[in-house]
């Protein structure tokens, strides 16, 4: 669990982060949304001490990180960023194994744990341990970077606009391993983002930033359905919230008995894709299917109602 | 082999062949020498004197570089930043003033031989390696020491691992210009009566023999020429390994 206690970072006399007050759970995904200056990153980089706060506390599992040195701490705490940031120098191998070597791993523990992270992230050991940074693609890059950040087994990671620099499709490729991989280890992601969209299906939790104060902090389904504030809501677009609401829940989540006729979607599509297929299809109504079996159906006027707040 | 590649090869092998056997090329110099001077300098050895001449070179190139690396080294750190405008006119101070002024200065601290001219080369030395070491570290891709710092790498383990590694072509850039300078500068040092290729020169001069100034001249300039190109390709190297080409080339 993450505490952040009333916390200030004033740069000159401007209040960067402003009073911010806000507890993240264990094992959740908590995804800092905001305009570019809203102070998001700065707040994400207090809890590795990378940036020091003016004044308020933060803890970690209770305990307040003023009092562990900074090296110390940040070698717990999974950092990855925008652009990579990979050694330019050391191969992905030898990226990836950063920490642990800093930690004093022996050698074998150390191989055996960059070869089970690169599987883990599609990359054959093999063909991608000895290569140089400049030999990946940017995809590739991005995801020795998340590797490299997870090498040590870290409860917190700390994301900074890491899928800035990718285009839409590896995007969503990179999303998606990192719910998988969060699911997997059960760590505790912190994700600066200033894209609702991606905050929208990523977090557990969104924290919405502006002008150094915290806005509003809830479940997803809350924040489209009461934003706190004007600002909120624009973020949010208020042309795209009954979408944004049926992005968040899955077809398998609201089946109904019946199989009607036609090419069937499948259960594990969000109510968002079900609903584009419906009107570009012109059916009232889709058959569901699991596994290869036709399970129920998905129908527009059911899709009407959810996509309105409960 | 590249032509350029071919026609170094070519004079580094009658470099040699001049030092060490410098009759082969009597014929040659003796279109410079009027008839009753000698074609060949024959006050001493030529591959002694270059030998010499290198080792002046090579010992006050290795001081600059100790010397201004560790400088700059402390003015990037936190603790030394209010020391870098400080240090940056202690190098400038060493390039403006002539090594020939240098010399005389110290001849009456040192006396006469190699140590004034160790001192003005070393002093005259500092500033390119200081200025490029400098702009090495400073210019790190910014994405880099974030992660360093992100990691939990120590002030010590950023330096050493990820900051002097990624600076090192331009440090060596900076080493280079100065030991293609001091290669040349040390040629005054025979004023001074330090032994290099400088005395075949004056001693040319003062005999009114061209060959001699020639050899003189020669050497210096082709060692000058090697001794770049096989530093600026040791560079190329070490920024292709790094994947950095493009990046910083100062």
């Amino acid at each position: 669990m993450i505490e952040i206690d009333d916390i200030t970072k004033v740069y000159n006399t401007t209040a960067v982060v402003d009073r911010v007050t806000l507890t993240i759970e264990p094992h959740s995904i908590c995804v800092i949304v905001g305009t570019s200056g809203s102070g998001k990153t700065t707040l994400m980089r207090m809890i590795n001490k990378l940036v020091e706060p003016t004044s308020g506390h933060i803890r970690i599992d209770g305990q307040d990180i003023a009092g562990i040195p900074a090296y110390e701490l940040r070698r717990r705490i999974g950092y990855a960023i925008q652009g990579h940031g990979l050694f330019p120098h050391r191969t992905v191998g030898q990226n990836v194994a950063t920490v642990p070597k800093l930690l004093g791993w022996d050698k074998r523990k150390t191989a055996d744990r960059v070869d089970e992270l690169l599987s883990l992230f599609q990359l054959d050991p093999a063909e991608f341990r000895d290569r140089l940074p400049h030999e990946l693609s940017g995809g590739q890059q991005q995801r020795v970077g998340v590797a490299r950040a997870l090498a040590a087994g870290p409860n917190i990671l700390l994301m900074d606009e890491p899928y800035g620099a990718l285009d839409p499709v590896i995007r969503a490729k990179a999303q998606e391993d990192l719910l998988s991989i969060q699911r997997r280890f059960g760590t505790t992601v912190v994700l600066v983002t200033h894209d609702m969209e991606e905050a929208i299906h990523l977090g557990d939790v969104i924290a919405v930033m502006d002008k150094g104060k915290l806005l509003q902090c809830d479940k997803p389904a809350e924040i489209i359905a009461n934003p706190a504030t004007p600002f909120v809501a624009e973020l949010i677009g208020t042309s795209e919230r009954p979408f944004r609401l049926l992005s968040l829940a899955t077809v398998a989540d609201h089946l109904e008995p019946g199989t009607p006729d036609g090419e069937p979607i499948d259960a594990t599509a969000s109510l968002r894709d079900a609903y584009a297929e419906l009107l570009w299809s012109g059916r009232s109504a889709l058959p569901v299917r699991r596994d290869g079996q036709l399970v129920g159906q998905v129908t527009l006027d059911a899709l009407a109602r959810l996509a309105r707040p409960q | 082999m590249t032509i350029g590649n071919l026609l170094r090869v070519l004079a580094f092998a009658i470099l040699v062949l001049l030092l060490v056997n410098p009759d082969l090329f009597s014929g040659f110099f003796g279109l410079f020498a009027r008839d009753t001077q000698p074609a060949i300098y024959n006050q001493g050895n030529l591959l002694d004197i270059t030998i010499n001449h290198l080792g002046i070179v090579l010992a006050a190139t290795l001081a600059s570089t100790i010397i201004a690396v560790g400088l700059a080294i402390i003015v990037t750190r936190p603790f030394g930043a209010e020391f870098l405008p400080l240090s940056r006119s202690l190098a400038n101070v060493g390039q403006t003033f002539p090594p020939v002024a240098v010399l005389a200065l110290a001849v009456p601290m040192l006396g006469f031989g190699t140590a004034p001219t160790l001192v003005a080369l070393f002093l005259y030395g500092l500033l390119p390696i200081f200025e490029n070491t400098l702009t090495g570290l400073t210019n790190l891709p910014p994405a880099v020491t974030d992660a360093a710092k992100g990691v939990g790498m120590t002030g010590w383990q950023r330096l050493v691992k990820i900051e002097l590694p990624l600076a090192l072509p331009v440090i060596l850039a900076g080493i280079r210009l100065s030991t293609v300078i001091s290669l040349a500068t040390a040629t005054i040092g025979s004023t001074v009566a330090a032994r290099t290729l400088g005395e075949v020169i004056i001693a040319g001069l003062t005999t009114g023999n061209t060959a001699f100034v020639l050899q003189g001249g020669l050497i210096v300039g082709v060692l000058a020429v090697l001794i770049y190109d096989a530093l600026s390709a040791l560079e190329r190297t070490l920024m292709l390994r790094t994947g950095q080409l493009g990046r910083a080339s100062a």
